[in-house]
């Protein structure tokens, strides 16, 4: 009898379900693990003495070229006899950084047009969603190169870089997020788009209206909440996409610098290993598994979320 | 009515991509004559310059573009200057078609029985294993795949060739290597399809008729089940019909994908605006073909 | 309504997808061609097959096998030896040359090559219209600048005549000790008056295309492969050893050597393509064959940038730098490591040496430029082209020892900055980067190629670098005709350069190699890698 009286609102409802979702839960604690440690090495790292240090350093050059795993370096070295192990984690930053922010940036450009686009309606919403089929019909790629090399070359000419490269690069690094985010906002529009027009005609936004609150009061306090649940499990749905972007665009030479590293750079370099003679098995299955395991961890979570949030599945 | 309507609105949307695309490849920075051998005076660059008209302003190349374009010429390539856009597409065009026409059918193939086990046997264990297995598919880059299938098919077990794209053996492995991916994603919404067509009103109004559950899935869950996927198969196919950049390079097949993304690395004008079009046109026509099917298989949507 | 409740049953549909497969694979083969007698790989698609407008190598080794100029090199040396000239006399002066054309010469299609088609091919090359790039080798030629650069608009004031049907003169402004390799470079083949005439720029488009050389062309797919075969009608058409050559632009170094240990292909002939990581175990093949090339690597220093405008930094910098590491441990393809710009083995020359490495030296001068222990160095950027697709990556790999290098031993930081090709290309024509890589690909074996390069007002100095006295030393070398004067007077400038000033430093001689399985001959170690196509045969046919 006290189940039916006690209030449980939509979010602890979803929140229970999910916490049977076997799989979303090892994934979930799979992520904060690496989470752990991609935060804990480099902490690792200072207060440990400086041989250990030097040797797991992801960018000191060492002439233990290619060597395999062993118990110096727990998965092996490459080309420039650089610890693997280190890199791998290190790299794990710079993708994970790319994944969240470039989701980031595709939600608020995304909620924001998709929002403004089904609760405006008319022709508000056609000239949106027309800026969004056009947008769609154009070939990413050629969006992503034009946009990195031009914003490139303003981040060097503009003055307040000039003196601090330490500056430049880190506003590279974060122009590549930010390009990834900006081609990938379309989808989550038209979601948005969608739930806002149904949501629009609700019984409770009616009257809210009739009570005369303002059309931005409404959004913020009534339409954002409600839509909450369907763009969380996009997020992490798109935050794969978007590391394997970023791996694609490495693969074609146009990701983050050398030397830092991102999953994407070690994969490519270590894909190029493959050959029929010799093949550096360490190079790819280290810096692949962990990626691969990080994007299924990923994609079990926003499975997860999504079904514990939709009410109809059983 | 409809889809007359649709396709009218389809030639503004074309020109204004042309247009996008005009502006975003003059816009970066680097041209398509400049070469690590510097032109002997700087007369021989103008010349060339004042050749393809790149000395005129942005505006008036466009215009000039769009008069071209009204013949049916695309332009030459500024690269391969003795190539023309439309030559680069004739040829490539078919080839990547192959490919992608393939790569489809084996995600289909492959996804969409994965995708209805799944849904049938929820909560099972064919469902662990053949989500397990199709999220496993999304989620390892193409780039990688490639190089690994050729390894074994082709360099351990000798049963495929290596690369190139010459007779029926050579069209196996790429399109397996470019579908895997899309046959994990039609996997996965399909299933999703599925599971929410089974509790649609339809399905339960079906099953109050006291239809077996087997006819039931077969006959009418799959017919609201599908409707993603077909939603999904629109954009999908556009993607693979332009051919994929990393398969046609590691397998080294004759394709336009490969064009796609150097002409926008050597900054080849007119090939990057030719194949953005051609991409938008790939990509409306089959969001025709997407809602057309739409008509034809859900009986509640239809278009004014 | 009645398509829809005849809804498709599941396999059925399966089936139907089925057969669009199969109908798909039978439509995408082609006919299938018998396969060529050799299949060659190329580092890339070509360009074009203009002569007078190519640039690259990969387009280079495709045109050798289609036109001919009055010169050819010989595939073992890499000198010049007749071509469609059979003979030519030198004016004592030097300025005069003379050639006598073979009077059998006939295109591909037909119709005879005369001495009034080699006059077309010069000037045209010469034309602005034409926007040859290379135009500029030819600027020996009196007037050939001029008319190039439009101050002269009538042709027939260039100093190339035809004399009568077979004779050509050709007057230069001064004696050229290298102007018959020049005659062999493509941009100065015989090329097809009527066809460009008929088709303007369309005309490689013409089929059947008349050559002047051993091969015609069968077809050229984009991204797929040249075909030539064997043009009966060329002067030496008896000693074309193969009927039907392949040639395929690949991309990728792995892509390529698998099919080539899969024996689709039967050479590579360009290091690019053969994949870095496995150069350690190739090197020790049979079917590998590596030789000394007309190429130096180097590191380009903007000396129009502080701190780069003291030399003194500069040769901090060239001094701490361990070739011997980069040679062993990252290129490992059995490069040569120098310290001077002209690549050892050129003709009639030998390099002076340049400052080699030493790091004690190079702490000492960088303390005296005002940064002891590298305080107070600025940091700064070193620029290279990244890979594409799995392409190469050595430029990043080395930029990467580089900058260990001059951490540990100068307590310099630098930073590292992958660019575009083209963003690349225009950043250092425009000067606008602190340091990066460069390198050159010598185009006729004389030390001109490299020397010339870092002359003031050189387009290909990518340096800012300028300097009087180094200028007048090419220049007057390049007025000599005794050969011991000049070398003394090239080495005198070369040693300005990598002693004193160091724009550049040097880094290594390419190594190029060529790799082809045992049954293949006709392909020959010279020092320009260049091989004639018809030479080359496979011995014991399949």
């Amino acid at each position: 009898m006290s189940e039916i009286n006690r209030h449980i609102s939509p979010a602890q409802h979803a929140w229970r379900r999910f916490k049977k979702n076997r799989s979303a839960i090892f994934s979930a604690w799979f992520l904060i693990f690496l989470l752990a440690a991609i935060i804990a090495w480099p902490v690792v790292l200072k207060i440990s003495g400086t041989h250990f240090a030097q040797l797991h350093d992801p960018d000191e050059v060492s002439d233990a070229q290619f060597s395999p795993p062993d118990a110096q370096h727990w998965f092996g070295t490459d080309l420039h006899g650089r610890d693997v192990f280190s890199r791998v984690l290190f790299g794990a930053q710079i993708s994970l950084l790319v994944g969240v922010v470039g989701t980031l940036v595709s939600l608020i450009i995304g909620v924001l047009w998709g929002a403004i686009a089904g609760y405006a309606g008319g022709r508000v919403d056609s000239i949106l969603m027309r800026i969004v089929d056009i947008l769609y019909s154009l070939p990413t790629i050629i969006f992503v190169i034009v946009l990195i090399a031009t914003l490139g070359e303003i981040i060097k000419q503009s003055h307040f870089v000039q003196g601090s490269p330490a500056l430049e690069k880190s506003l590279r690094v974060t122009l590549l997020f930010v390009g990834l985010g900006a081609v990938s906002w379309l989808t989550m529009a038209r979601i948005v788009r969608g739930q806002v027009l149904s949501l629009r005609t609700r019984a409770f936004v009616e009257a809210s209206r009739a009570l005369g609150a303002k059309p931005h009061w409404i959004l913020l306090r009534h339409i954002i909440p409600n839509i909450f649940g369907i763009v969380i499990t996009y997020l992490a749905l798109t935050m794969p996409a978007i590391i394997l972007y970023e791996s694609f665009l490495s693969f074609l030479g146009l990701g983050v610098q050398p030397p830092m590293a991102s999953w994407g750079t070690l994969i490519s370099d270590g894909v190029s290993n493959i050959n029929p003679i010799r093949i550096y098995w360490w190079l790819i299955i280290f810096p692949g598994g962990i990626l691969v395991s990080t994007l299924l961890a990923l994609n079990f979570l926003g499975d997860g979320l999504r079904d514990a949030w939709d009410v109809k599945s059983k | 009515m409809y889809f007359v309507n649709r396709l009218i609105f389809a030639i503004p949307l074309l020109l204004l991509i042309s247009a996008l695309a005009f502006a975003l490849v003059h816009l970066a920075p680097g041209g398509p004559f400049d070469r690590e051998r510097s032109p002997a005076s700087p007369e021989i660059e103008r010349n060339i310059r004042a050749k393809y008209h790149l000395d005129e302003p942005v505006w008036k190349q466009y215009l000039r573009y769009l008069g071209d374009l009204a013949h049916g010429d695309f332009g030459v390539s500024l690269k391969y200057r003795n190539q023309t856009v439309n030559d680069i597409i004739a040829q490539g065009l078919p080839v990547s078609l192959t490919l992608g026409g393939l790569a489809f059918c084996f995600a289909m193939a492959v996804g969409l029985p994965v995708g209805f086990i799944t849904a049938a046997r929820r909560g099972r264990w064919e469902d662990l294993a053949g989500s397990f297995f199709a999220i496993l598919l999304v989620c390892i880059p193409a780039f990688v795949v490639a190089p690994v299938l050729i390894l074994i098919f082709s360099i351990k077990l000798q049963w495929l060739p290596v690369a190139l794209w010459e007779t029926p053996c050579h069209m196996i492995l790429p399109p397996i290597a470019l579908g895997l991916f899309f046959a994990g994603k039609i996997a996965r919404i399909f299933r999703e399809g599925m599971l929410g067509a089974a509790q649609s009103e339809f399905v339960t109004a079906a099953r109050a008729k006291g239809l077996a559950e087997h006819t039931l899935l077969l006959r009418h869950a799959v017919r609201i089940g599908i409707l993603p996927v077909v939603s999904y198969a629109g954009p999908m196919l556009a993607d693979l019909l332009t051919g994929s950049f990393v398969i046609e390079s590691i397998f080294q097949i004759p394709g336009i994908g490969v064009f796609l993304v150097n002409s926008s690395l050597n900054r080849d004008y007119t090939v990057v605006v030719g194949l953005s079009l051609l991409y938008a046109m790939l990509l409306i026509g089959m969001n025709l073909m997407v809602d057309f099917a739409y008509t034809m298989l859900d009986p509640r949507v239809k278009y004014e | 309504m009645a398509i829809s409740e005849r809804a498709p049953e599941f396999f059925s549909r399966a089936r139907f997808v089925f057969c669009i497969a199969i109908c798909l694979l039978i439509s995408g083969c082609a006919p299938h061609e018998p396969r060529a007698d050799i299949t060659i790989v190329n580092n890339g698609e070509p360009e074009t097959l203009d002569p007078a407008l190519l640039t690259g190598i990969p387009e280079m080794r495709i045109v050798i096998g289609l036109f001919e100029g009055l010169a050819r090199l010989d595939p073992k040396t890499a000198q010049p030896i007749p071509g469609l000239a059979q003979s030519w006399e030198i004016s004592p002066d030097g300025k005069i040359y003379t050639f006598h054309l073979r009077t059998n010469l006939v295109w591909s299609t037909g119709g005879p090559i005369t001495a009034d088609d080699v006059v077309y091919s010069w000037i045209r090359t010469l034309n602005p219209a034409t926007a040859s790039d290379y135009a500029g080798q030819l600027y020996y030629v009196k007037n050939a600048e001029d008319f190039n650069a439009g101050k002269i608009k009538d042709p027939s004031l260039v100093g190339v005549r035809a004399l009568d049907k077979f004779t050509v003169r050709i007057e230069l402004n001064g004696p050229t000790l290298f102007f018959i390799d020049i005659c062999a470079m493509p941009l100065a083949d015989i090329v097809p008056r009527q066809t460009i005439e008929k088709f303007g720029d369309r005309w490689l488009m013409a089929r059947p295309l008349p050559v002047s050389g051993p091969y015609e062309l069968a077809y050229w797919k984009l991204n797929d492969k040249v075909r030539l075969k064997k043009n009966p009608r060329y002067w030496d058409a008896t000693n074309t050893q193969s009927g039907v050559i392949d040639i395929l632009p690949m991309g990728s170094p792995s892509t390529s050597f698998d099919l080539y240990e899969q024996g689709a292909v039967d050479i590579i002939w360009d290091r690019e393509v053969v994949p870095a990581e496995l150069l350690d175990v190739l090197m020790k093949r049979p079917d590998f064959h590596p030789f000394d090339y007309l190429a130096t690597y180097w590191v380009s220093i903007n000396v129009t940038r502080k701190p780069f405008d003291d030399p003194r930094v500069r040769k901090a910098l060239a001094l701490a730098v361990d070739r011997e590491r980069i040679v062993k441990k990252i290129t490992r393809g059995g490069e040569r490591p120098i310290s001077h710009l002209v690549p050892d083995g050129t003709a009639n020359y030998t390099s002076p040496d340049g400052l080699d490495y030493n790091p004690v030296l190079a702490r000492k001068i960088l303390a005296e430029a005002g940064y002891p222990g590298g305080k107070g160095f600025p940091r700064f950027e070193y620029i290279f082209n990244g890979s594409s697709g799995g392409g190469v990556k050595i430029h990043e790999d080395i930029a990467v020892e580089l900058q260990q290098m001059w951490r540990d031993t100068l307590g310099i930081q630098m930073d590292l900055r992958a660019v575009e090709w083209k963003v690349w290309l225009s950043s250092t024509a425009h000067l606008d980067y602190d340091i990066g890589r460069g390198d050159w690909i010598g185009d006729y074996d004389d030390a001109n190629t490299f020397l010339a390069l870092f002359q003031g007002n050189d387009g290909n100095n990518r340096t800012g670098w300028k300097n009087s006295k180094y200028d007048s030393l090419i220049n007057e070398g390049n007025a000599q005709t005794d050969l011991k004067k000049r070398e003394e007077l090239f080495q005198q400038a070369e040693s300005m350069l990598v002693r004193d000033e160091l724009p550049i430093i040097p880094l290594y001689i390419y190594a190029g190699a060529d790799c082809y399985h045992t049954n293949i001959s006709g392909i020959y170690k010279n020092i320009l890698d260049d091989h004639p196509l018809n030479y080359i045969r496979r011995v014991n046919s399949k």
